[in-house]
């Protein structure tokens, strides 16, 4: 479980968060969605530690990481995965030696061991077969897919994803979305996704959290979400006249 | 202004030094990678070294039968000449300029794309010192082949000088023989190797941290490769003057 109590970021005198609490629970999806400089990339970037908040908590389990040193914070790095928003693989190695990497790195396995480790995290996200490509001739799904693998290679407790969707057509971005859903409701992971892809809150939107502003506007779930009478909720999800209307025969329907 | 910005460079430099000198999280992983860089950086700089090292052992060897050689010098100062030209300078400086641009440009784009690509996040979050992982095998692979670059690079000097002779018959082996053997120094040649390690640290160093601390796009990162070889290349002239006050004194 994560923690986030009452944080403050600013740039420059500029705030970019302004006093944002929520709890992230274990084994499900928690989203974190806003308009394009709402400032969810700054809280991502807070909660994982490349930031760090003027003021608040950041609680891992009972852990505070902004007041850890640097090598007990690494210390907690080590139990997180990543999917980056550019799939971030190392194109120097294949999409086997990347997934492979966390585990050279920090595993006190054979090489029996991490191989089998390594293959059974690329069979998880059905991407056996690509082991030997490099990562330059994967498609953008199956990069996402590889970074996934590589994320959850070191069995992590916290598995953080910046826009998993950007770039990927609507169904191959499913796929994705159903990919982190079911890896953590499997391990029971502390997951946090941060989108502003709206099949992806419908999808797998187990907690979200709104972000307008650097504020936190709406906290709830999907079946919520429809319901909302949140002006800037409602203008951010359903901002065309398709979906406005899309939203209505849903309510009918219920 | 200027001087406050240089100042600020040159902190971060250190900061990110401190981070690349330090021990290396695995071994196996060092390991590997060293011997990686060494092929790249070392090994792939072999042919540009010789056939540049070859090309100015023959021009200096025109040059001084043309312009030095006179009724009132000695005959050996052709080779002699040369000799003290590719030891002294030639085989360690400017070779290593001629690194820096292509070693050093090279460095700062493989590391600047892996910044702007995210791949540099991707190890920090993983816990790994990424500046740690991925600069000093360079730093390394490249203080370590360097000497072989220097001893090859005289090696193929000396043998410019010595084609030049043969093809065009300005002057015969067994004279420039005569002039390279004349008052030969073995220190000379320990002074261009010593030299050459703080050039080749130079050249890792400061290409890695213009690209390690690219941010933006793949503009940014040309704009750091183009930083990179000027910076290194007033570097290294720099401490060859520094080092050469120091070690000929």
């Amino acid at each position: 479980m994560i923690e986030v109590c009452s944080i403050h970021k600013e740039f420059e005198g500029k705030t970019v968060l302004d006093n944002i609490s929520a709890t992230f629970k274990n084994g499900i999806t928690n989203l974190i969605i806003g308009q394009s400089g709402a400032g969810k990339t700054v809280l991502l970037k807070c909660i994982v530690g490349l930031l760090t908040p003027e003021k608040g908590k950041i609680i891992y389990d009972g852990r505070d990481i902004t007041t850890l040193k640097e090598k007990e914070k690494i210390a907690i790095r080590r139990e997180i995965g990543m999917l980056f928003q550019s799939a971030a693989l190392f194109d120097s190695m294949s999409v086997l030696e990347n997934v492979m990497f966390p585990l050279d790195m920090f595993s006190t396995m054979t090489y029996k061991e991490r191989l089998a480790r390594a293959r059974a995290c690329l069979d998880r996200v059905n991407l056996i077969e690509a082991q030997d490509k490099s990562p330059e001739e994967l498609s953008g799904g199956m990069q996402k897919r590889a970074a996934i693998a590589r994320a959850i290679a070191l069995e992590p407790k916290y598995l953080f994803c910046d826009e998993p969707n950007s770039g990927l057509d609507p169904q191959t971005s499913l796929i994705i979305d159903e990919l982190i859903h079911d890896i953590t409701e499997e391990s029971g992971i502390t997951t946090i996704v941060n989108t502003h892809d709206m099949n992806s809150v419908m999808n797998i939107g187990d907690h979200i959290l709104f972000i307008s502003s650097g504020k936190l506007a709406w906290e709830g779930d999907k079946s919520l979400i429809l319901n909302t009478d949140n002006q800037s909720l409602n203008n951010f999800l359903f901002s065309s006249e398709i979906l406005r209307q899309v939203k209505e025969q849903a309510l009918d329907n219920r | 202004m200027v001087l406050v910005e240089a100042i600020k460079t040159f902190g971060s430099y250190l900061l990110l030094m401190k981070r690349v000198l330090t021990k290396p999280e695995k071994w196996r992983m060092y390991f590997r990678r060293t011997l990686h860089e060494i092929y790249q950086l070392g090994i792939y700089s072999i042919p540009i070294v010789l056939i540049i090292s070859l090309f100015i052992g023959a021009l200096l060897c025109i040059q001084m039968k043309t312009n030095v050689e006179s009724p009132w010098m000695p005959k050996f100062i052709t080779g002699y000449a040369t000799r003290e030209v590719l030891l002294l300078e030639f085989s360690s400086t400017i070779m290593c300029l001629i690194l820096a641009g292509k070693v050093g440009s090279n460095i700062t784009s493989e590391i600047g794309a892996m910044r702007v690509t995210q791949q540099i996040d991707a190890l920090d979050m993983m816990g790994v010192n990424s500046a740690n992982f991925l600069i000093l095998p360079k730093v390394t692979g490249l203080v370590f082949t360097i000497p072989i670059l220097v001893i090859f690079s005289i090696a193929s000097g000396i043998g410019g000088a010595f084609l030049i002779g043969k093809l065009t018959g300005i002057m015969t082996a067994e004279e420039l023989t005569v002039g390279l053997q004349h008052e030969f120094t073995a220190w000379f040649i320990w002074y261009s190797i010593i030299k050459s390690f703080f050039f080749a640290f130079i050249i890792t160093s400061v290409a890695s941290f213009y690209g390690y601390t690219v941010k933006g796009g793949s503009i940014e990162v040309g704009k750091a490769s183009t930083n990179t070889v000027v910076s290194c290349s007033v570097l290294i002239l720099f401490s060859d003057i520094v080092l050469t006050n120091i070690m000929m004194q």
